[in-house]
Formats: C-alpha cells, structure tokens, sequence
C-alpha cells in the first residue's frame, strides 16, 4: 500500500508494564510504529502479547508508562482524564469483542449514545443515527433490544455506535472473535467498506488469519516487540 | 433526560430485586415512622396533662390511701379553685382482657375540673342524679357497643364483686388527645358498698385532683397541701398532674429509649441490605460503566446513573412506606385501641420518614457510586464476556 499523506497515528518509543504484586509485568517495551490515514492494519500475536494494551493506549482508555502517542496531531499521552474522554467522544469509535452493547437499550438508543456528548438536538441525532444505522443495514432493527438480535447485528450495531460521531480511526479488539464464519465475513466486509467507502483508519486486533488478510498490513507483536509481515 | 430513561430502565432490570429492595425499605421505613410515633404518644400523655390540675396522693406511694377528711381542708388553701377526688376502681369487663381505666369519683367537682369531657347537659344531669350511673368516653362504648341506658356489669378486682351501673352517658374529648376510653361512676356508690361489706376501706380515697386559679399558683398550693399532712397520719405528695404523668413516663423511660433505638436500628439494617444491594448490582455492570466511559462519558455521569438509581430505589421505598403508613395507624387505631387511644402519625414523623428512605438511598449509593465513577476502562472491560 501506498503512504499517501502524513501518518494519522505516531506512536514513539511506547513502553507498558503492569505491577502485579511485587512483581513487575512488562508488556510493551519501546514501540515505535506509525499508521497512514486510511489504513486497515491487523494487529496479530500470541495470547498475552499486548495486543489489548497496546490497542486500548491507542483508543485513549488506557495509559503509558512511557513514550508518546500522537494521533490525528493530537499527543493523546498528554491529555489529562476529562480532556481524554471529550477526545475519545468525538476522535475514535471503539469496537469490542463481546459487542457491549446497553442491554435496556434499544439499537437506536444504543447507537445515540455517542451522540448526547454533542451540542446536536434531538432530530439531527435522530438523522446521524438512522444514517449509520442504515450504514450496517439494520435500519429495520432500530427498535429492537439487543437481546431481540443476533451476535452479527449485534456487533452492527457496536459499529454504528463506533461511526455515528464520525471518528477518524477505528478500533477493534477481535471483532469477530465471538462470530460464526459467515457472520464474521459480514462484519469484515462492513469494515473493509467503512476503510474504502468512508476514509477510515482501522487498527483491528485479530487471531484470525482470514481477518487478517482483509487488512492491508498486518503487524505482530511478541514479546514486547513488534515485527511487520 | 437520558439519565433517567436509562435510570427507570435499570430499575425493571432485575424487578424481583428492586422490588424486594423497594418493599425493605418501605417496611422499614413504616415500622421506623410507628415506633416514633409510639414513643411520641407515650410522652404525649404528659404533654397534654393540664397544669392547672394537682395530684394530692399518699406520700409512701399510690397504693395507700388518704382519708376523705382531708378534702374540706384541701378546698380552704389559698389559690385552690376546686378539689374532688377519686380511686382507681381497677375492675374489669366479661373478660379480664377487657381492661380500661376505671375511677370512682365525686361527679360534680370531677367534671368542674375535666372541662375537656365533653358532656350533653342532659346526660350530665342523668349521671349526677343516678347514684349508680356511670359515664364512659366515645371510644370505650363503641369498642364495646354500650349505648345510654344499657346496664353494665364490671368485674371488680380491687374491690371484689360484680358491680352493676347504668350508662347515663357517652362524653367525647374536646381535642384528639383527650383520652375517650375512661369509665367513672359515683364514688358514694363504691363508698356505701365498702360501709356495708368492708368498713375499714370506707371513707378513703385514692387522690385528690385539685384544680388551682392559675399555673403559677402551683407550686405554692402544691406546698402548702403537703405541709399541712405534714406529720399526719398520711402524708402526701401534691404535684401537676403534668409531673404525675411524667412520674409514670420516667418510670418507663428505659423501655421508650429502647423502642427508638430500635427504629433507628431498622433503618441501619435496611440501609446495609440495600448498600449491598446496589454493590451487587454496581458490580454486575462495571462492564456497561467501562463501555459508557469509552465512548466518552465521564465520571461525573456514571455518578449520577448509580446514584439515581439507588436514591430512586429508597425514594419509592420510602412513599411506599408513608403511603402504608395510614392504613397502619387507622389498623392500630382500631385493633388495638385499648392500648393506644389514638393513634396519628404526625407530619414531622411522615417527613422524617422520606428522609429516612432518602438516607437510605444516599448512603447505599455512595461507595457503588465511587466504584462506578473511578472504575479504570481497560479493568472495567475485562469482565465482559
Ligand atoms: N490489569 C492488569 N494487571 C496485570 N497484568 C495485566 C493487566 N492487564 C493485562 N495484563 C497482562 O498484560 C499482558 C498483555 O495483556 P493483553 O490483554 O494486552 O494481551 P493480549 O495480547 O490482548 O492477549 P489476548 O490475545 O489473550 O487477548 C498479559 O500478560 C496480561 O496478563
Ligand atoms: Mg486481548
């Protein structure tokens, strides 16, 4: 793939390791990676490796102990808890393995949510949400809990949520870790489009080789280190 | 406005548990307003005794009794009104279960000094006319179903024997307070009886009830009653009716104290079983809370997600409870009238009520709330799944 324009996500020398009693974990030791604008990159390695850590430093919900992250200009390292949050509302749409979802929450609501962090009224909410929703083609769900639907229109909906503020990048945490083949294919070429159709930026941890080879780069991490096939 | 859809669909979320949570505090929070509203009747008593009524009773105790004779000598002390005078009769209806107070008492100077038992002139004037007629408050004829004119036949315990009056008349109290479950008859007829059967318990009385020109002038009558048994054969004790009550309340003080401790006890119990309630709850949607923080929401709004709810909880809990809280008192007030003539539930005791449930909820919130609030996202997310 070609780097077009300057890189969306920088990370420098990123280091993370977690104390569990006396004992200290390293998890992460000095990353340096960047990620062009418009790029979908898999994220693979063996269980334990940081794939999670690393992806949620990205996503703002996690923090370094050392290095910088820098995304979309932003040093997102710097930010401060509340200046995290309002950047994570409008700056990264986030997607998980289990779908999480608000249960007493309708599709609609669910994928609002987003939404009542912004300055827009109800009817532009309203157009924003139906937009995306009918985005992952599940206008017709709206109404429905997530209960009423299955795990593919589940994790529809987790997308629509993710695109609604329309974020520049996205994050998944093997997204179709908890689907069935055809339901994870579904899901795989709903992001592929967000990528190709929408200009979005998806960093995607995955064990799945056959995720893995929709992406355009795919980066392992073991050990610590990070290595690029 | 978001917050609270998604507060009330929290609630139906596990209904048995936020019922039963609901109902707890309901619960405690009505037996909390009946227990307070008990011990405040118990001091009520007192609080509603007239000041300008003495006690003149046997300075040992109130089981020995004072001569008749005095009564002339009571009437001529500077600043007394009016005296009569009365013994408690002790007797019961049918039924030893059916128990109520009951007085001897001379019947024109007794109601010269109870201005608040209300009399029809009619039935007054029956009742002192009829040597065996008797009067009883609204409350005891309608408990027992006596009307004017019916024969009643006591069952006597201190004074042994079956004793027959006839109702001359129903009184009612001129406030809520007044007590309607008394029962007074001529103390001539008790007198004659003890002349014929028993003469040596003739010709004494239980108390005097001593009415004075102001409240001012009680303590100096008080004084000079007493100093004029002094060294008597029976000395006695004078004190507002006010401090005789209260010589009673005292002597129960313990048990009162104890009662209100409990209904504060009821209330911590159920603000334990409902903290735990809502840590169980909190801890069964960290992951929900995790999510929410990020897609950007703050600690500040997951506070008031947890913290609604758990006030909401105990708020309802709490109406319910002072909603209960009348069917209570008119139940008590009914079913066990003889031991609680009335039985009203004060508005301060309603209010304290909600703020009892309101207490409840803040503090039953505050550690779920302070979890949720300061969960770490990535901890928070890992117990997903
Ligand atoms: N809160 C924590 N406290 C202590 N150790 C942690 C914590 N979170 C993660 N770790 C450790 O950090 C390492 C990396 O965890 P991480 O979840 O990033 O791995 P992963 O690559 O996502 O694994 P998987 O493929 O199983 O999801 C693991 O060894 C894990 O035990
Ligand atoms: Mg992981």
């Amino acid at each position: 793939m070609a780097q077009t324009t300057e890189p969306i996500v920088r990370i420098r020398n990123l280091s993370k390791s977690y104390r569990r009693g006396t004992q200290i974990i390293p998890v992460l030791s000095g990353i340096s990676f960047d990620i062009a604008r418009g790029e979908f990159v898999a994220l693979m390695g063996p269980s334990g490796s940081g794939k999670s850590t690393l992806l949620n430093m990205i996503a703002g919900i996690d923090s370094a102990d050392e290095g910088e992250i820098e995304i979309g200009g932003v040093e997102i390292t710097r930010l401060g808890e509340s200046d995290l949050a309002r950047w994570r509302a409008v700056s990264v749409g986030f997607i998980f393995q289990f779908y999480n979802l608000i249960p007493v929450l309708t599709a609609f609501e669910n994928v609002e949510l987003p939404l009542l962090l912004t300055h827009l009224n109800r009817r532009e909410r309203r157009e924003h949400v139906e937009a995306v929703l009918n985005v992952v083609g599940l206008a017709d769900r709206m109404d429905h809990y997530p209960s009423q639907l299955s795990g593919g229109q589940q994790q529809r909906v987790a997308i629509a949520r993710a695109i609604v503020t329309d974020p520049e990048i996205l994050v998944a945490d093997e997204p179709t870790g908890d689907l069935d083949r055809a339901s994870a294919e579904e899901i795989l070429q709903l992001m592929d489009r967000l990528v190709h159709e929408f200009g979005k930026t998806v960093i995607m941890v995955t064990h799945d080789p056959r995720a893995a080879e929709k992406a355009h780069l795919v980066r392992h991490l073991e050990k610590g280190e990070l290595s690029v096939t | 406005m978001f917050i609270l859809k998604y507060i009330l669909r929290n609630l139906f979320r596990h209904r048995l548990r936020s019922v039963l949570t609901v109902v707890g505090v309901a619960v405690a929070v009505l037996a909390y307003g009946l227990l307070t509203t008990l011990v405040g009747l118990w001091y009520s008593g007192a609080e509603h005794a007239s000041d300008t009524r003495l006690i003149t009773r046997n300075a040992i105790s109130l089981v020995f009794p004072l001569p008749i004779s005095y009564l002339e000598r009571i009437r001529g002390v500077p600043g007394v009104t009016t005296a009569s005078y009365g013994n408690w009769f002790g007797a019961y209806y049918k039924e030893q279960k059916n128990f109520f107070a009951n007085y001897a008492i001379e019947p024109r100077s007794y109601l010269e000094l109870y201005p608040e038992f209300i009399l029809s002139p009619k039935e007054k004037n029956d009742f002192l006319l009829d040597r065996k007629g008797c009067i009883v408050g609204e409350r005891l004829a309608r408990t027992y179903g006596w009307k004017v004119g019916d024969l009643i036949t006591l069952k006597g315990t201190i004074y042994p024997g079956d004793w027959e009056f006839v109702l001359r008349g129903i009184y009612h109290g001129k406030e809520k307070a007044t007590e309607e479950r008394i029962f007074l008859f001529h103390w001539t007829y008790l007198n004659e009886t003890m002349r014929r059967s028993v003469p040596r318990r003739a010709d004494q009385v239980g108390y005097f009830v001593v009415g004075v020109k102001n409240p001012g002038l009680a303590p100096d009558v008080a004084l000079a009653v007493d100093s004029m048994f002094k060294n008597s054969l029976a000395e006695t004790l004078t004190e507002t009716e006010k401090a005789f009550h209260m010589s009673f309340v005292s002597m129960t003080e313990a048990i009162m104290v104890a009662i209100q401790i409990v209904s504060y006890m009821v209330i911590a119990i159920i603000m334990v079983v409902a903290a735990n309630t809502m840590a169980m709850t909190a801890r069964e949607r960290i992951g929900e809370y995790a999510t929410l923080k990020t897609l950007g929401f703050k600690g500040g709004h997951l506070a008031g997600l947890i913290f609604g709810e758990s006030v909401a909880i105990s708020f309802l809990g709490g109406l319910l409870g002072v909603a209960l809280t009348f069917p209570a008192a008119h139940w008590i007030e009914t079913e066990l009238a003889q031991y609680f003539p009335y039985f009203t539930v004060s508005p301060k005791t309603l209010l304290f009520e909600l703020l009892a449930a309101l207490s409840v909820g803040v503090v039953s919130g505050i550690f779920p709330t302070w979890r949720g609030a300061t969960i770490r996202i990535a901890d928070g997310l890992k117990r997903i799944g």
